[in-house]
């Protein structure tokens, strides 16, 4: 029976490459043409956004996915791929990159303050450091958008010098004299300009740093430059710093100090010899393992992150045990053939399991409030159930055991109905008294069939991160300023680390991050174990 | 002579649908104690969904210092959400319908697929492949907040209707998770007999005519169950929504709920009770409906027969 299976991928043919496979009815074949034709659209839309954006890895990732599409659904050969494409692709491009570009994130000091590039921090820095020269001449100033380019972001000023009453065209490059003939002044301000389309105040308002932020050079080397000075007028000024890329140094002219990169507590900073930063500013840069080993050697760190882990471990242990003997006791309970109503009882038992997670846990999180919360006024306490760590884990286990129940229940009770009834009934001719019969015959066979499931919960509940960001949102938090709170689980933590408010430390978070896709795939292996043993007993 | 017939009568057991039920004390000891304790579990369990109900109807909008059958009774807090005068509710509603329906089709759509060339096609690397879509799958997209938070706001620079704070970039990232339910599928093609599609094959149908034709009409109950799984995750999804749904226009209800109740956690109960219940309904009918086939589905995977 297994020697005749489909060969289509590999029968030999004598048709062309390219055609459109096997497809013959009409329907079967426009969807085919509408398809490969939107997927070809798509792709031809957005390449002069990529070009222009010049972002290389969108557009090769582009170009492979139309190639792959074409390849894969134009010929009558790789069948499989056909059926595989759809959900790899998707697959590939937001789970299995991203915990790839994770890992790289790791090995950087990405975070809050290093977003920058290190020439962007350059230029920044240099661009604050101008000082106004009251000698130099001023400018009205109007702001302009070529009317060619596609993109908003090629702004001009068009300037007036205050004395002279010239008019100026200042783009990032250079300054450059605009003859008369192309401009309209009024009230000492152009107001047309040919080419260009004039900015409202409002629109400049809304441009915000792209225009704050501009200055036209007018003597490169000595950093003089043009600099904006709120909406309508400009200034001449020296940038009093200068940065030297052959030396890769920013010397101060009027002092004569230079500062050169040097790393202070995981960030770039440009600092002169006795230490001095120039600036606060830092840039993105690689820091090789240092996230990695600061998680390890820091003992800071290192002591909070063994406290995370032994109560992440301890929470998914317990919520696995108690959801699946609570479950398993519950299906046991219904799994009584004389009982009346049993239907009822189980669906109504399965109820909590159609409601969305988020609304158990809210609900849970206002039963152990502390001032009109259920729990106190039932049972006439007046404790603080989440500014203690040990009764907010209770609180998080209590609603976690709520909302797990319903999952295993059906599982047990799955799991107790396909037991194989001829072993169980040969059992019972034999004499085993219920108990025996349970402890010796069902429960280890109700045990193989479920231990997959059981790790796989396992694996969920070790990043449920629902539970506690809905209950708790990791806290209570110590005063001491810890990375985590009291009922924090480690990926509750890295959110933290991530997005919480005090300062963005992606690189460290990135890094908690690998650490847990290690244990995630431990226990996936743990689990395929299981599975395949499973195998080889049915 | 009356009486000893009925004496009799009562210590005949009684019979219902061929089993004997037991009567007295032995009934209590063998069935009637199940519903004692039954009836307290299912108490523990369905008390918090009585407490949202209950909440949704109370004027006070809580419970607090009040039984837990209301004493009056009001509509306000349902009106307030549909009429949109405090929350744009029926817009985040839309906004979680549309990502649920379109990510659940697609999910249903790539995970047959996947599951008809896992299952019944022979390639070279297809247990390697099955392997790795489960390994991969067990990573949780969450992980990896950090780099599909650039990931999007690159991707938004370059397709403004795809990036960060869009519906469209939020049910990209979800269909990476499109492949969750390639296991339990396969394991349902598996069990149709290989010789439903070589009749097929022998009659000269195509691949695509025995998958369309021949075997999906075999396992509608189980795409059924597939696109409900997936459509009641996708409708509890906060993790990701939380980080890429700020704004309120393009909230999805789990993220624009929680706003509401930690917003004031007293004050809002009545709203946020009666957004719940307004989301809850649909699907708990929907649920109840395909029960049988879900707790089928569930231990499919690992019960195989």
């Amino acid at each position: 029976m297994t020697s005749r299976r489909f060969t289509y991928a590999d029968g030999p043919s004598a048709e062309p490459m390219l055609t459109l496979g096997r497809t013959t009815s009409i329907p079967a074949l426009l969807t085919k043409i509408i398809f490969l034709g939107l997927v070809l659209g798509l792709a031809v839309a957005i390449v002069p956004a990529l070009i222009s954006m010049r972002s290389w890895t969108m557009l090769a990732i582009l170009v492979i996915t139309v190639i792959a599409v074409f390849t894969i659904y134009t010929t009558r050969h790789c069948v499989p791929a056909k059926y595989l494409f759809p959900g790899t692709f998707f697959l590939v491009l937001f789970l299995l990159v991203p915990v790839i570009y994770t890992i790289q994130i790791s090995t950087t000091n990405f975070g809050d303050g290093t977003r920058a590039s290190k020439s962007e921090t350059v230029s920044s820095i240099v661009s604050a450091s101008v000082v106004r020269d009251d000698s130099l001449p001023t400018y009205t100033m109007s702001i302009g958008v070529s009317r060619h380019g596609d993109t908003t972001d090629d702004y001009v000023l068009l300037l007036v010098n205050s004395t002279t009453g010239r008019t100026y065209l200042g783009t990032t490059d250079r300054l450059s004299l605009m003859p008369t003939a192309q401009v309209t002044v009024k009230k000492g301000r152009i107001v047309a300009a040919k080419g260009y389309r004039i900015l409202t105040a409002e629109q400049v308002n809304n441009a915000g740093d792209a225009i704050t932020g501009m200055s036209v050079p007018v003597n490169a080397g000595k950093g003089v430059a043009i600099h904006t000075s709120g909406i309508s007028s400009a200034y001449t000024g020296t940038e009093n710093l200068v940065y030297d890329s052959s030396a890769d140094t920013i010397t101060d002219r009027s002092t004569g100090d230079v500062y050169s990169p040097r790393m202070v507590n995981g960030r770039y900073l440009f600092v002169d010899p006795q230490g001095r930063a120039v600036s606060q500013r830092s840039w993105l840069s690689s820091v090789g393992l240092a996230n990695y080993t600061s998680l390890f050697t820091d003992s800071s760190i290192r002591g909070q992150l063994l406290t995370t882990s032994l109560w992440t471990l301890f929470f998914a242990v317990f919520s696995v045990a108690g959801t699946f003997l609570a479950g398993l006791l519950i299906a046991l309970l219904f799994d009584e053939p004389r009982m009346i109503g049993r239907k009822v009882y189980r669906s109504l038992m399965v109820v909590p399991y159609a409601v969305p997670t988020f609304i158990g846990f809210l609900i849970w999180s206002t039963f152990f409030n502390k001032d009109f919360g259920l729990v106190n006024q039932l049972t006439g306490l007046h404790l603080d159930w989440f500014g203690n760590a040990s009764l907010a884990k209770i609180a998080v286990r209590t609603a976690n055991l709520w909302a797990g129940i319903p999952y295993m229940f059906l599982i047990s009770t799955g799991a107790l109905q396909s037991l194989p009834a001829d072993v169980v009934e040969a059992a019972r001719v034999d004499g085993a008294r219920p108990i025996r019969l349970f402890f010796q015959i069902k429960m280890p066979l109700l045990l193989v069939s479920v231990a997959p499931l059981l790790v796989s919960s396992f694996a969920f509940n070790f990043n449920n991160y629902n539970a506690i960001a809905l209950m708790t949102q990791g806290g209570p938090f110590s005063s001491d300023g810890s990375l985590f709170g009291g009922t924090d689980i480690l990926i509750s933590g890295i959110y933290r680390l991530a997005f919480g408010g005090s300062g963005a430390r992606f690189g460290l978070a990135a890094a908690v991050s690998v650490l847990l896709f290690f244990i995630t795939a431990l226990m996936a292996i743990i689990q395929f174990r299981y599975t395949r043993k499973l195998e080889e007993i049915l | 002579m009356q009486r000893s017939i009925l004496d009799a009568r009562r210590h005949l057991p009684h019979v219902r649908n061929g089993m004997e039920i037991p009567r007295g004390t032995a009934w209590w000891r063998q069935i009637g104690w199940r519903h004692v304790v039954g009836i307290g579990v299912l108490g523990f369990m369905l008390f918090p969904v009585l407490y949202v109900v209950s909440a949704s109807f109370n004027p006070l909008g809580s419970i607090a210092g009040g039984s837990l059958i209301p004493r009056s009774f009001t509509l306000e807090f349902y009106r307030t959400m549909v009429n949109g005068s405090k929350y744009p509710f029926m817009r985040w509603y839309g906004n979680t319908l549309l990502v649920a329906l379109v990510v659940a089709a697609c999910e249903v759509m790539f995970s047959t697929m996947a599951a008809y060339s896992f299952s019944r096609l022979r390639f070279r690397g297809r247990r390697g492949g099955l392997l790795s879509v489960l390994l991969v799958q067990m990573f949780p997209q969450f992980l990896s907040a950090v780099a599909l938070f650039t990931m999007m706001s690159q991707l938004g620079r370059v397709l403004p209707g795809f990036g960060l704070n869009t519906l469209t970039g939020y049910a990209l990232i979800l269909m990476g998770g499109t492949m969750g339910n390639v296991w339990l599928m396969k394991g349902f093609f598996d069990s149709i007999p290989h010789e439903i599609d070589e009749a097929a094959e022998i009659d000269g149908a195509g691949h695509v005519t025995i998958f369309v034709k021949v075997l999906l009409p075999l396992v509608t109950p189980i795409l059924a169950v597939n696109f409900l799984l997936t459509f009641i995750h996708v409708i509890g999804e906060y993790m990701l929504a939380a980080i890429f749904l700020t704004d309120d226009k393009v909230k999805t209800l789990a993220v624009g709920l929680y706003g509401i109740i930690e917003g004031d956690q007293s004050g809002n109960l009545g709203l946020f009770c009666a957004g719940s219940i307004l989301l809850c309904i649909p699907v708990v009918l929907l649920f109840l409906y395909l029960q049988k086939y879900i707790t089928s589905g569930m231990t499919a995977g690992a019960v195989k027969s």
